[in-house]
């Protein structure tokens, strides 16, 4: 491990996040702290997490994306901001690519996700 | 004026903080740096110290370098370089410099040798705008346009700006800021990015564009300095963490 990485390494244990076990194609609640003025508050974000990047560095990010009011909307979190106050998977999904950008293309029912009934937690 | 330090860029990397921003940092090392020679006015007309740092095959030294690093009494450098100090500040020969050289939040200026990127036009090279997508334009989209006048002056100005060599050259990068050391490793963390390749020696020294803080060590923070503070201070319990022996730089008894 050249010393880049192991900083990063040491980083990510101190920062003590627990991040949980989701890929691409699950859906995501994301707990993001916003400041307003003097007081903050966490905003929740649900979607689907249509790609993870980065890998084990602390650059890491993944991408959300929802349809809002009609309008599809992405929003891409660093994995291990401190903004980020907590993340929870909502549904597993079976897909069969690592970045879903095709959705991007597809609306409504050609959008879906199957829903992964058989999913194991990856041994630890 | 006290002395820079010889610097290795491992790569950047960022680093969270605890409200919420992300900072982009440069990590620096500073590897066995010690100093090689001094410059004084007497013999040299000036003063400076000269650094070297790295560790350089004893065999692919030459006999020259061999017999300078012998008078010394220092392993072969990799890299030397001088800096110019004001004759306070002269350090003693062998000395090793730490990374408390520098602390959290003091400005620095980063020299080195910028990444090469051969011959480049004019557009990467001097931001020019290039000529438009259509409206008659072809094949030379990234050109430079006109060069000059006419039959009078009837020639190109010299240092007209065109295509050529970019980079590879000694570029100074001020004002930036350090937000980390780690003396135990050698590591100073600069935000934002600084000259050179991953792996390349850059010379680090305090801002000149900024007014000195009073919290700096002078001349330099020295190994020798942090061992002998620390074997004076009996009621440190827990020595075995502490700098100096990690690197096992036990002060020499003189």
């Amino acid at each position: 491990m050249n010393l880049i990485a192991q900083i990063e390494a040491e980083q990510i244990a101190a920062l003590g996040k627990t991040i949980p076990d989701f890929k691409a194609g699950d859906t995501v609640r994301v707990g993001y702290k916003v400041t307003e003025g003097t007081r903050s508050r966490v905003q929740a974000y649900e979607g689907v997490c249509i790609a993870r990047k980065g890998g084990a560095t602390i650059a890491a990010s993944f991408t959300v994306r929802k349809i809002s009011f009609g309008e599809g909307v992405e929003r891409v979190f660093p994995l291990y901001s401190t903004n980020i106050d907590s993340i929870e998977v909502v549904r597993r999904g079976r897909v069969r690519r690592a970045k879903l950008y095709y959705l991007r293309a597809r609306r409504g029912k050609s959008a879906r996700i199957a829903e992964d009934t058989a999913y194991k937690a990856k041994a630890e | 004026m006290r002395s820079g330090v010889i610097a290795k860029k491992l790569g950047m990397t960022r680093l969270f903080l605890e409200d919420g921003k992300q900072v982009p940092v440069t990590v620096l090392q500073l590897d066995n740096l010690q100093v090689v020679a001094q410059r004084t006015a007497e013999k040299d007309g000036y003063t400076a110290v000269q650094l070297g740092t790295g560790t350089a095959k004893a065999k692919r030294t030459t006999a020259a370098m061999r017999g300078h690093f012998a008078t010394a009494k220092v392993e072969p450098k990799r890299k030397i370089a001088e800096f110019r100090v004001t004759p306070d500040c002269l350090i003693g020969v062998g000395e090793e410099i730490t990374a408390d050289h520098y602390f959290a939040g003091q400005f620095v200026d980063v020299a080195g040798t910028s990444i090469g990127k051969g011959f480049a036009g004019a557009m990467k090279r001097h931001n020019f705008g290039g000529l438009r997508a259509s409206h008659g334009v072809s094949v030379s989209h990234r050109s430079h346009g006109s060069t000059g006048q006419c039959q009078d002056p009837g020639k190109v100005f010299k240092g007209k700006k065109m295509a050529g060599h970019l980079g590879a050259v000694r570029t100074t990068t001020q004002n930036l800021q350090v937000v980390r050391t780690d003396s135990d490793r050698g590591l100073i963390m600069i935000k934002g990015a600084v000259p050179g390749s991953k792996g390349g020696w850059v010379t680090v020294k305090d801002a000149v564009k900024k007014p000195l803080p009073g919290t700096v060590i002078m001349p330099a923070a020295l190994r020798s300095a942090a061992a002998a503070a620390w074997f004076a201070d009996d009621s440190d319990p827990d020595r075995g963490s502490h700098a100096p022996l990690r690197r096992d730089a036990v002060p020499r008894p003189s």
